[in-house]
């Protein structure tokens, strides 16, 4: 057996070595766009708030709402109630020193893709999301959103014959007002949380969906967010409504430009599901999290939850967040109607100093409902990963049902993971069963793998992939894919 | 108008008896004591109670306001050795256990020799009154004596600390086994009515030692009172301890017992909570893997009903590597019973080949009732083996289905299904008279379900 030892402690430095070099090759998707954008000077107070809705020409009942968000978050701010009870540090945050409001200038409304910004552009090409070739090849509907504003839809004609709206939050606002103004709110009310409060007073723009009832959405609907302009924080806020008997799959993936300071993202995402409906929402979360002592990197709090409604509907979050210095995140459901069912598949891979404290809310109100919960949680390096999860049956839930999987992989002593469920029951006739596992790559396991001639490294990535496929085999085909692919580049430099 | 609630004059109802209670022991004990005392009480009126509802994650779900609101004050015996004609007690009602067992009992704060039977241990084997132990065994207490219980960072232990006048000490020298339980009994009387205790334990058992020790809580009146318990229990290298505490108080009393225990190399540990007593009870058990080889059992089981609350709060810290430890919980909730389970397995760094395992499951009886559980893990070591589980839910239709297809009646299928659940927790004890004992007190709580 000695043997067998040095050949695997013979191979490690080597590949120690390899991996190393590749650790240190610089964030693959970090360069920035130097484009004129329109931005407003770094600080928040009421007038900020009315200058970014006369911006946009909101109509008085959006301002309006605003403002109560803006004061609400000003007496959160005031007696000091920002969310401290996740397992993540930092620096407190100064709210004037950032900018809320960018968007690139625009001279004048565009026809087509010609007529954007050769720079805007060449940098989703960059970014590997040429949308021509997406408008063209992958039946995709993109609505691009850049900095805070949208610069591109496509597909929307093609939607719009099935009923179908897909647009910018603010075009939805002039558009759908009635539409925006029943539903804005309604999921994540301005209260629910310090940053919930935030976004709502300062939210530039987003995506809104609304499905009509009966239609079953041909295409996947997908968003790319980027963050750009040094600085400026990024409140976006999403709101998909499926009307009965709809179904629609959403797709949200973001890398961001290397930043020496912090940058802010408080998005708010809202999810209606009525009778029958169908949701599914998939999630890569990609953006840049910091260099190797952890400077840098983006802030990800963020709020998501959506509500089933209706009877029988169905609301899916898949997640797989690689990026951001620290992730702060709790994609929920609230299952409201009878028979309504609420699932969540994460996977949340963290290494050198990023933190992650995710998770996912089941609140169970209606009859009959059920929930389940996978979430795997990969730390490597110096990185603190927490699962953080809360499955609450109310007394009128009759016949509720949950289960809940929370696994986690260590890969070097230096790591932490953490997993903190919380379970409440107040129905007898709950059925919940929560089991978690918590270890490091399987030894046995490796030397299997290198036993047939696998590299450390590849067997690691192989066992991580397998460990994760669960999840991953609940995404959208496109993303699966890409998600393997990040998992592996994310691996790299990591194992040895 | 202003109205002084509890709420805002306990912290200085309780520092002043303190206070007081410190004036009066002045020059009587030893210096040492009066210095954590003094310490602890700085302590205590810095930190108060944990009544705070926003952030207080370990109150969670248990809101202590109540309690507070009770305005207990504190039951103070300035001069033990004062005449006061024990209370008529007999033992055999309060079902506290076996004769045989040997025995520690303190009635209402007093440590009371006529009912303690501390006789036939071997040699070296001191068990009796704290107080008296502080004087006597002086080294002893002194080198273990709030070491493990911190009272600069947890009110309710402050207060104990500060407070404490009586309690039982245990001592178990190295290379001794004790066939029998030793038991230490808390009795309250109606004579502590709207009175706080504060009870104070501790054990050390050397290596290579072997013991039972059971700890019962027990009143006699349906009075409210406050017990508010601290104790400290050091597992020697290479022993073998198991502890057993048992709340059997009445519906109306509001117990928090404070729990720490050193887990030392090779040791083996085995823990159990039995909660069927009290309107309100919070066990805090905090096990320090200490030493590598160590093993701990944690075990609990609560059957409670009407409007009684426990809350288990279970810390494992392996500060070191090399051990195991396995734990589970289970509960079983009628009437309008609230149970909180918040487990916390901790892996510090470097504490590599750490295999731990913790399960709570709960069975609601009634829809009234409510079970929150938080089973949770803080890893900071990659080479473990970590799990936990937890379920909640009705009787198994099946299973039901099974027996009532075999003749056998409802009602009866039914507790027969219930005994079989809490058994997996009780079936672990390991000495044939502390598990028959704890067993008849759980059969009787579950025909007054």
């Amino acid at each position: 057996m000695t043997t067998v030892d040095e050949t695997i402690q013979d191979a490690a430095p080597e590949s120690n070595q390899e991996l190393k070099s590749i650790a240190n090759q610089d964030y693959k998707y970090g360069f920035i766009t130097e484009i004129e954008t329109d931005t407003v000077p770094p600080g928040l107070t009421e007038d900020t708030v009315r200058l970014i809705s006369s911006k946009k020409n909101e109509p008085e009942w959006m301002l309006e709402w605003r403002l109560k968000a803006f004061r609400h978050w000003e007496t959160l701010l005031e007696k000091e109630q920002l969310p401290d009870w996740a397992h993540i540090k930092y620096p407190p945050i100064n709210f004037q020193d950032i900018i809320y409001y960018s968007a690139p200038k625009q001279k004048e409304q565009l026809a087509s893709l010609d007529e954007v910004d050769p720079e805007v552009l060449s940098t989703f090409e960059k970014l590997g999301i040429p949308l021509e070739e997406q408008k063209r090849l992958a039946g995709v509907a993109v609505d691009a959103v850049f900095d805070s504003v949208s610069v591109a839809t496509t597909f929307k004609e093609k939607l719009a014959e099935l009923g179908i709206i897909f647009s910018s939050f603010s075009e939805a606002i002039q558009d759908h007002p009635e539409l925006v103004r029943k539903y804005l709110g309604s999921v994540v009310p301005y209260t629910d949380n310090f940053y919930a409060a935030l976004n709502a007073a300062v939210f530039s723009d987003g995506s809104f969906c609304y499905i009509p009832k009966g239609v079953r959405c041909p295409m996947e609907l997908t968003t790319y967010f980027r963050i750009n302009t040094e600085n400026s924080g990024q409140f976006e806020r999403t709101l998909i409504v499926a009307d009965e008997s709809s179904y629609v799959s959403y797709l949200e993936g973001c890398s961001a430009p290397i930043r020496d300071t912090n940058q802010l993202h408080a998005a708010v995402v809202e999810l209606v599901a009525m009778d029958d409906a169908e949701i599914k929402y998939s999630t890569i979360q990609n953006w840049y999290p910091g260099d190797e002592k952890g400077n840098g990197g983006i802030y990800n709090f963020v709020t998501k939850r959506g509500k089933c409604l209706g009877a029988r509907s169905k609301i899916s979050w898949t997640q797989v967040e690689t990026g951001s210095a620290i992730t702060w995140k709790y994609p929920s459901v609230l299952l409201q109607g009878d028979d309504s069912i609420g699932e969540f598949y994460s996977v949340a891979l963290v290494k050198g100093r990023q933190q992650a404290d995710t998770g996912s809310k089941m609140t169970h109100i209606g009859k009959r409902t059920k929930s389940t919960i996978i979430a795997k949680g990969v730390s490597a390096g110096e990185a603190e990963n927490t699962y953080r999860g809360l499955v609450r049956v109310n007394p009128g839930a009759d016949d509720a049902w949950n289960f809940t999987q929370c696994d986690s992989l260590l890969i070097g002593d230096k790591c932490g993971a953490h997993t903190t469920p919380y379970v409440e029951v107040k129905n007898k006739s709950a059925h919940l069963e929560h089991e978690a596992f918590t270890s490091r790559v399987s030894e046995d396991q490796l030397f299997y793998c290198n036993s047939r001639g696998i590299s450390v490294e590849k067997a690691h990535s192989m066992i991580i992939n397998g460990f994760c496929e669960e999840v991953f085999k609940k995404l959208p085909f496109e993303f699966a894919v890409e998600a393997t692919r990040l998992l592996e580049l994310n691996l790299e430099g990591t194992v040895g | 108008m202003t109205t002084t609630s509890p709420l805002d004059t306990y912290l200085t109802d309780f520092a002043d008896a303190a206070r007081d209670y410190h004036a009066a022991r002045a020059g009587r004990d030893p210096e040492w004591i009066a210095d954590i005392r003094a310490e602890a009480l700085d302590s205590f009126r810095e930190l108060g109670l944990p009544t705070a509802r926003r952030g207080n994650e370990e109150y969670k779900y248990t809101d202590i306001r109540p309690l507070v609101r009770q305005g207990f004050s504190p039951l103070l015996i300035t001069d033990r050795n004062s005449a006061v004609a024990a209370p008529d007690l007999d033992l055999d009602q309060l079902r506290i256990g076996p004769a045989e067992w040997h025995r520690v009992v303190i009635v209402d704060g007093r440590f009371a020799p006529e009912l303690s039977a501390p006789d036939g241990l071997p040699d070296g084997i001191a068990i009796g009154s704290l107080a008296e132990g502080v004087h006597s065994d002086g080294d002893a207490v002194r080198a273990h004596l709030a070491r493990l219980a911190d009272y600069t960072e947890h009110g309710f232990t402050a207060l104990n600390t500060a407070l404490a006048a009586e309690g039982a000490l245990v001592l178990i020298p190295r290379m001794t086994a004790i066939d029998q339980p030793i038991q230490v009994v808390y009795i309250s009387t109606e004579r502590t009515q709207g009175a706080a205790s504060m009870p104070r334990t501790l054990v050390v058992a050397g290596e290579d030692s072997s013991a039972a020790i059971v700890e019962t809580h027990v009143s006699t009146a349906d009075d409210a009172h406050l017990t508010n318990a601290v104790t400290e229990i050091v597992v020697g290298a290479g022993s073998n301890i198991s502890y057993c505490k048992i709340q059997q108080e009445s519906e109306a009393t509001y117990n928090v017992s404070t729990t720490l225990v050193e887990v030392n190399e090779n040791a083996n540990f085995r823990s159990m909570a039995i909660d069927i007593g009290g309107r309100l009870t919070r066990n805090n058990l905090t096990i320090i893997m200490a030493g590598e080889g160590g093993n701990s059992d944690v075990r609990g089981a609560y059957v409670i009903t009407r409007d009684q609350h426990v809350d288990n709060q279970v810390i494992v810290d392996h500060v070191v590597g090399h051990n195991d430890m396995n734990e589970i919980y289970k509960g079983i909730l009628d009437g309008h019973a609230r149970s909180v389970f918040h487990g916390s397995i901790i892996v510090r760094p470097n504490a590599a080949k750490v295999n731990a395992m913790q399960v709570d499951k709960n069975l609601l009886l009634s829809n009234d009732a409510e079970a929150d559980t938080k089973p949770a893990f803080w890893i900071y070591c990659d080479d473990v083996r970590c799990g936990h589980g937890a379920a909640c839910g009705n009787l198994d239709e099946d299973a039901m289905f099974y027996l009532r297809s075999r003749g056998i009646e409802e009602e009866e299928a039914r507790m027969m299904l219930i005994r079989a659940f809490v058994s997996e927790v009780v079936d672990a004890i390991q000495e044939p008279s502390i598990h028959d004992h704890v067993a008849a007190l759980i059969a009787t709580k579950l025909d007054n379900l």
